[in-house]
């Protein structure tokens, strides 16, 4: 265990834990976009960007990815900490208008209008990656990734098409979206799944006994090949089970 | 060839590689290196190598085709040894009579001799030619003496001799200790001093460690490490074969763009005879040091410059920077602790181990020790790659050695340090360049690009070229350097076309200042400097661009008009002939022609031609 120092709060943390999992441990706010606790850290929307000091130096580092050390001094919400904060919403705002989350954050950190000029069409993404990132990692069939450099950047399926044959349809890349920009609805015996820039639709299956479609084929097949256990398993939804 | 077990073998190779050459034999060296050869430098070598030939001259005369001494401004380049006699701008047409009268009978040509600029003085030997004068060239200066495909080259001037002394005479922290006392810098562009990082790398927990050579050189217009790699890679190669036993690593990488095709395949050869000669791979030299180097080439993304991005790309993923809270050293190529140094980093260590620490380290300035080589492009007299003391003014680099601005213009700035350096005034021209001091000034030394602008270069223009080549580069993971550059390069745009506003500097440096606290890597927190720069030390420049909409320097299209000076114009017509949207109209002889602004899409073509000085940018 290591102590450190939150906003003149003394803490304790498990040597090796990133500042803002402790800072959230202990009812501390720092806002993030792009963390979740089911993946690895990436560090890429910057707003959970700390001040701390080391050997008498100021310096700003993203809280997502800084391992908690003996004696460190953080220092959440400074002005400068603050200032960038404020330019990444407002760079965030003018690429993605129609967030509610991204208006919501803006006001919170007093951006009340839109510096630069807003980009055309409904975007939501803010290309945080945590989709991919769950999609690898937690499900492990990588069926959608981020692709081109830069500017240029955007979230899609492989080759681009409205069809990805890795996808199964579990919908944990809408659920990890923290902008909503990904959506997943089930209607009848089908789910559709609307990434940015394409959509795909899944056939889900029924359960025997009470008649719900409660999961995705793809998926159900998919699990079954991963758990070695047979397809006949899934024929009955979990809350229909013995 | 039996792979060489001992450093007597090695010396005893070395001895008769020297012995079989006769120093006294004629010998025409002729630059292989990439700038000459695409100004037709191949056709050279053909015809120096079919003359030779047809004068059945094989076993008198010797050719040797070299990496590049740097003077590529007036390649192609020939040297006639022994003299030292220097041709320049060689044709194939040239190179009958070069064998007949200089090689045969030591006649000097006249026309292809390099005249000094400043004097009109026709220089005749090579280290008297005063781009060479003023430097030091302790890396580069082997390019010239080498044919790098050709091991013995190496060994003939000392090639392996700091490896050998190594491997027996010296403990791996007794080299650390040497390149830590050295003061040796790393020449990739942070400045990191190597020895610290070198002992670093050896104390990281872990049985495994990678040693990695950096040769992604991205920056436009820069050539130094290209130039190493092809002009002499054993250099490279011995490097880190040293720094691969004081960190304690077997296993090196480098990683080198695939643009860069001779590089490429030089690397290549040298690493492969290295083996043969069992300089490389196992038990090295018979010491019982194992170490060997893979080749990994790059796809061209600037950003794989950057350590993390570098590793990550190596192992097959997309060349993305990662926060290195947790250094590379400590945890890099597969979370081994790793060392990665550039081109020029590793071409230095064979000479401190070679000269001593003591040596080198009374080379430089205080902080920055050695020499640095820079590759001198833009508006400059003497392009070229140029290696000097660290210390040297840039007003020696650029003028001394560069031969200063081309067309007796205006001097107006020069960037150091690649795309993300700032741009510097002239009255900073007497600054030292060490890494400290252009760090003091908003610059940095990056891996050594300069380039020279004049008078004619408008400084919001440069900046907004830079912002858009860096925008292009920039990875796209975080937030400020992705979505800060794109409106960094909107702004400048509209500040270069007539749409700028009050605010808009402001805006610009308050983007900047998060960029420089927000990005993940060195790319977004270097990436504003030209911008800092240039609204620093040319304010007033940009200032004429957002209030009077105008471009000073006569560049910006949208904020010029072409007009015809009266007075001056004979109407000889050379400019309607120029005109590629018959804009102007000839009026008949003497009579002064007439621009039609409507028509005029600006393209200078007219300003080109005209040689009176009757037309004027405004």
């Amino acid at each position: 265990m290591v102590t450190l120092t939150i906003d003149g709060r003394e803490v304790q943390a498990e040597k090796g834990a990133m500042i803002l999992d402790v800072a959230r441990d202990n009812n501390i706010y720092i806002p993030a976009l792009c963390s979740h606790e089911g993946v690895t850290p990436y560090g890429a929307c910057r707003l959970c960007l700390v001040e701390i000091s080391q050997r008498g130096r100021e310096r700003l580092v993203a809280s997502c990815l800084y391992p908690v050390e003996e004696g460190l001094v953080v220092k959440t919400s400074t002005e400068r900490v603050n200032g960038v904060r404020r330019m990444v919403v407002e760079l965030l705002l003018a690429r993605c208008p129609d967030s509610e989350v991204i208006q919501d954050l803006a006001s919170e950190l007093g951006v009340d209008k839109p510096v630069f000029r807003l980009e055309e069409g409904n975007r939501k993404c803010i290309l945080c990656a945590l989709c991919a990132r769950v999609c690898q990692e937690v499900v492990g069939v990588l069926a959608i990734s981020l692709v081109n450099r830069g500017v240029d950047r955007r979230m899609t399926t492989p080759f681009n098409k409205d069809y990805s044959e890795a996808c199964i349809g579990c919908g944990s890349c809408a659920y990890v979206c923290p902008t909503h920009a990904i959506t997943m609805e089930d209607i009848a015996e089908r789910r559709l799944i609307k990434w940015p820039h394409n959509q795909m639709e899944f056939k889900l299956k029924k359960c025997k006994i009470c008649g719900n479609y409660w999961a995705p084929e793809k998926q159900i097949e998919y699990i079954a090949k991963i758990s070695g256990t047979s397809p006949e398993e899934y024929e009955v939804c979990p809350n229909c089970r013995e | 060839m039996n792979k060489l077990s001992s450093p007597d073998e090695l010396e005893k190779l070395r001895k008769s590689i020297i012995k079989r050459r006769d120093p006294n034999k004629p010998c025409v060296t002729i630059c292989g290196g990439t700038g000459c050869l695409a100004l037709r430098g191949e056709r050279v070598i053909t015809a120096f190598n079919q003359e030779i030939k047809r004068q059945r001259l094989e076993t008198k005369v010797d050719v040797r085709v070299t990496g590049c001494p740097g003077f590529c401004e007036r390649g192609p380049l020939v040297v006639i040894k022994p003299q030292n006699i220097f041709y320049q701008r060689v044709g194939e047409e040239d190179v009958p009579e070069i064998v007949s009268e200089t090689v045969l009978k030591g006649n000097i040509i006249d026309r292809l001799l390099y005249p000094d600029p400043n004097t009109g003085k026709k220089i005749i030997y090579e280290p008297e030619v005063p781009f060479y004068e003023k430097q030091k060239r302790l890396i580069i200066g082997n390019n010239e003496l080498i044919d790098p495909t050709t091991i013995d080259d190496y060994l003939a001037v000392g090639g392996y001799t700091a490896l050998s002394k190594v491997l027996f005479g010296m403990s791996p922290e007794e080299v650390i200790g040497e390149v830590k006392k050295s003061g040796l810098r790393g020449r990739g562009g942070g400045g990191f001093p190597t020895g610290v990082k070198w002992e670093t790398c050896r104390r990281a927990p872990g049985d495994t460690r990678y040693i990695i050579c950096n040769c992604d050189e991205g920056d436009p217009g820069a050539f130094m490490d290209r130039s190493l790699m092809e002009g002499n890679p054993h250099s490279v190669v011995e490097g880190m074969i040293i720094g691969a036993y004081a960190i304690g690593g077997h296993q090196g990488y480098v990683y080198v763009r695939n643009e860069y095709p001779l590089a490429v395949r030089n690397a290549r050869i040298a690493i492969k005879q290295a083996e043969e000669y069992g300089l490389l791979g196992k038990d090295i030299l018979g010491s019982g040091f194992d170490f060997s180097i893979r080749i990994n080439r790059g796809g061209g993304a600037f950003v794989c410059g950057e350590s993390s991005a570098l590793m990550a790309s190596l192992e097959g993923k997309v060349g993305e920077p990662r926060a290195k809270y947790v250094h590379t050293v400590e945890k890099g190529l597969w979370d081994k602790p790793t060392n990665l140094n550039n081109v020029e980093t590793w071409a230095n260590i064979p000479l401190i181990i070679n000269r001593g620490a003591d040596w080198y380290a009374e080379i430089g300035t205080p902080r920055s020790k050695g020499t640095k080589i820079f590759s001198l492009v833009g508006k400059v007299n003497n392009t070229g790659l140029v290696e000097v003391p660290m210390g040297m003014t840039l007003r020696e680099v650029i003028f001394d050695i560069g031969g200063g601005i081309p067309k007796g213009k205006k001097f107006k700035g020069v960037q150091t340090g690649g795309p993300s350096g700032g741009i510097l005034p002239e009255s900073l021209l007497d600054l030292p360049v060490d890494f400290d001091e252009l760090t003091k000034v908003g610059s940095m030394m990056g891996s050594g690009g300069m380039i020279v602008m004049d008078e004619d270069n408008c400084v919001v223009d440069i900046a907004k070229y830079f912002i858009s080549f860096l925008e292009g580069e920039s990875c796209g993971k975080c937030v400020p350097c992705r979505e800060g550059l794109k409106r960094m390069r909107e702004i400048l745009t509209d500040i270069t076309e007539g749409r700028g506003e009050e605010g808009d500097i402001e805006l610009l440096e308050r983007l900047s200042t998060v960029l420089i606290d927000g990005s993940l890597c060195a790319l977004g927190t270097t990436a504003p400097n030209p911008v800092l720069t240039t609204i620093r030390y040319f304010r007033d420049e940009y200032e004429a661009h957002v209030r009077d909409k105008k471009c000073p320097a006569g560049v910006c299209k949208e904020l010029v008009t072409y007009q015809i000076i009266e007075e001056k114009c004979p109407g000889c017509g050379l400019c309607v002939k120029a005109c590629p949207v018959e804009a102007i109209t000839f009026m008949g002889k003497k009579k002064p022609v007439v621009l039609d602004q409507e028509k005029c899409i600006k393209c200078g073509a007219c300003y080109d031609v005209c040689k009176l000085g009757a037309i004027a940018i405004k």
